[in-house]
């Protein structure tokens, strides 16, 4: 064989642009600081140094929406607070995922029943790309959901329109 | 920086910032809005209820039992503590007696939160003045402690173990050695990281001679715990109204002493809790040592009902002192739960300290109380 | 100093507005609206009392009647008392005691928020904890959730 079909076989990959662009995006999604209540704190364990992030790529955690590319709802959203997560979410330039964190953000999880101000689930404001329940999940359990978004933004033709169906 | 002179000459006009709900120096959500001129901040408001979730009304819907796992979300730092604390409110109007080898198993639960609360303030702190080393070191650390939790538990954060009348369930077997092994371990590493910060000089620099929180104001607010022991008042629950067996313990009780800057600055509230870690280690190792054999429940009925009365009970949680208040009328739930979290008064005082410093050094300042705002809002 | 010490020097210094007296589980002074600011005052001035901590601040609500319940220490002598306030629900107005105690200023923000009551003479009496334009004040016991908030359902 010639030495520049060598040179083809082992150094140049042959791909699709899609396909560059969902493992470019799946590879490196950066969150929002956004750690609104307890399962922020097993959010930072998961990004600190047992259960790392960063091995996945998402280890940056950047402070301003406009620089981020995953929001993790991390804990109860409150009808106060629920406009703020809404314009944060609008802030945040496309394509944009989005991981409920912990049954607040699911569904109000132990707040759903009696109490006047937790939101019974973040989807009644937001659309939703991956649910990880628990109360709080354990790091491990986000990293699954991680790694379930991941999927997804990989499998989906184009990676845009990542929109789950909502209740709205 | 001791005055500050107002910027007149220059002519600037006052600009309104507004730090939060979403900030990356924020302990939960909170927002600050700060009028600054220039670099100088001159007011801070500060607003809360962003996390509101109606933790008082929700224990007058519920029994008293099934109100714990919601203590456990009222400071989930210290999750241990505020079981401790509902219990022990609970009990005095039921008036169970609690066994005695309950009483040193929540000892040493109740330590072991306050060490991982204060590793929590030691990573967050560091991580709020620009250090990114003691975040990790501090939640590497958090993770043997949680371990043990696990071990007795079931759960990393939320425990739902302390229960009223005594503790869930008895100690598994090999937490006594795992106990040891962790105190072994991380005692030296306590020194180690006093070494990163502690005596650091632009950790100094930043924390000493800062929003200096006197003490007479600090009484007048009703600030507590280590906010107000790094003031220099040497009031401590666990000394002073013991309980839960802490009388028959030896340990001292760290006060702030001035040593850096002046008494009740930024430094003097985080040495307090570093020394307070390793009390905690002390404690945790007098209550494995004289561990007695025995039941680790009291006798409580399955549904509770407490005689009608109103009673307040208070406890030393990291973050200060929590009050239950709670009024009972015989029967199953309770009529009326207040909680008075160490936060609460905590943030009403830091309008008062930031006043007149930098915009950076509000976030110091405001680190140092280490206020946490599921705790202010309920 | 007890409890029942405590009150017979309070019912000395004002025979008025100071009804009743309860030891139970924690000894409680009751006192009427109107004179709750002297009685304060005098209960933190006085040398032999000297409470000069409110440990806690609470808005009940009693069924006929809204109370307010103050829990106080003295850090000086290491006694504690509780006092306690009565009004009416139609109009529950008392005395602000944030000229005793700057901790007040933000529990009877709480209280005003989550109850209703309003407390004369406060510097800056608005919600603390709820959202300024929620309806109603919700931890009163006749309290009905509203369907939904700007269009999120409660």
């Amino acid at each position: 064989m010639k030495l520049s079909e060598h040179l083809l076989e082992d150094n140049v990959i042959l791909t699709t642009v899609d396909k560059m662009f969902k493992w470019a995006r799946a590879s490196s999604l950066w969150p929002l600081t956004f750690g609104l209540a307890c399962c922020a704190i097993e959010m930072m364990a998961a990004g600190a140094s047992r259960y790392d992030l960063d091995r996945f790529g998402a280890g940056v955690f950047r402070g301003s929406p406009r620089q981020a590319d995953l929001l993790i709802i991390a804990g109860a959203v409150t009808q106060k607070m629920a406009e703020r997560v809404k314009r944060l979410y609008d802030q945040m330039p496309e394509p944009k995922y989005v991981i409920a964190m912990g049954s607040c953000a699911l569904n109000g999880g132990p707040f759903n029943l009696h109490s006047y101000s937790v939101l019974k689930g973040v989807d009644l404001i937001i659309p939703v790309d991956v649910y990880v329940p628990g109360c709080p999940p354990r790091p491990e359990a986000l990293l699954y959901g991680l790694i379930k978004l991941r999927e997804k933004i990989e499998a989906r033709a184009g990676g845009e329109g990542l929109r789950k169906i909502g209740r709205n | 920086m001791e005055e500050l002179r107002p910027l007149d000459d220059i002519g600037e006009e006052d600009l309104v910032i507004s730090m939060g709900p979403q900030h990356p120096s924020t302990h939960g959500v909170l927002r600050l809005v700060l009028k600054t001129r220039g670099e100088v901040v001159l007011q801070v408001t500060p607003h809360v209820g962003y996390l509101h979730r109606a933790l008082e009304k929700i224990a007058e819907r519920v029994n008293y039992a099934q109100f714990m796992p919601y203590t456990d979300r009222l400071d989930y730092v210290a999750a241990m503590n505020c079981n401790l604390a509902y219990a022990r409110a609970v009990e005095k109007l039921l008036g169970v007696e609690v066994p005695p080898r309950a009483d040193f198993i929540r000892v040493i639960m109740a330590e072991l939160n306050r060490i991982a609360s204060h590793l929590i303030f030691f990573a967050t702190y560091g991580l709020d003045l620009g250090s990114l080393t003691p975040f990790f070191y501090g939640f590497r650390e958090r993770e043997g402690i949680l371990d043990l939790f696990e071990m007795a538990s079931g759960m990393r954060l939320t425990y739902n173990y302390i229960k009223i009348g005594g503790v869930w369930k008895d100690l598994p077997p090999g937490f006594v050695d795992k106990a040891y092994e962790f105190l072994d371990y991380f005692l030296p590493r306590l020194d180690e990281y006093d070494r990163i910060l502690t005596d650091n000089k632009i950790f100094i620099g930043r924390t000493a001679g800062i929003g200096i929180l006197p003490a007479d104001m600090a009484i007048e607010y009703g600030v507590t715990g280590p906010n107000l022991r790094g003031a220099g008042v040497a009031w401590d629950i666990r000394k002073d109204e013991p309980y839960c067996g802490y009388d028959q313990f030896d340990f001292e009780v760290p006060v702030g002493k001035g040593e850096m800057g002046k008494l009740g600055d930024c430094w003097d509230r985080y040495v307090v809790r570093m020394q307070e870690m390793r009390e905690s280690c002390r404690l945790i190792r007098q209550a494995l040592d004289r561990l007695p054999d025995g039941p680790t429940m009291g006798r409580v009925a399955r549904v509770m009902r407490p005689k009608a009365g109103e009673v307040y009970v208070r406890s030393e949680n990291p973050r200060g002192e929590l009050g239950f208040f709670l009024i009972s009328n015989g029967s199953a739930k309770p009529y009326r739960l207040k909680i008075r979290t160490g936060s609460f008064t905590a943030l009403s005082v830091l309008p008062e300290i930031a006043k007149g410093w930098m915009v950076a050094d509000v976030c110091a300042i405001f680190g140092s109380l280490d206020v946490i705002s599921p705790e202010v809002d309920r | 100093m007890e409890g029942t010490e405590i009150y017979n020097l309070v019912k000395e210094m004002f025979t008025g507005p100071v009804p009743g007296f309860s030891a139970e589980l924690d000894p409680c002074i009751e006192v009427e609206p109107v004179g709750i600011r002297e009685v304060a005052a005098f209960l933190k001035g006085e040398d032999h009392l000297a409470f000069d901590a409110l440990m806690c601040l609470s808005g009940v609500d009693y069924g006929e009647r809204f109370g307010v319940v103050y829990h106080l220490f003295s850090t000086a002598h290491r006694h504690k008392i509780v006092l306690k306030v009565l009004v009416g629900k139609e109009d529950p107005r008392l005395p602000s005691l944030e000229s005793v105690w700057k901790a007040t200023a933000w529990f009877e923000r709480e209280a005003f928020d989550l109850y209703g009551l309003i407390f004369t003479g406060h510097s800056d009496l608005r919600r603390i904890l709820l959202p300024d334009d929620w309806p109603g004040h919700p931890m009163r016991k006749d309290y009905v959730y509203p369907e939904s908030y700007h269009g999120v359902p409660v």
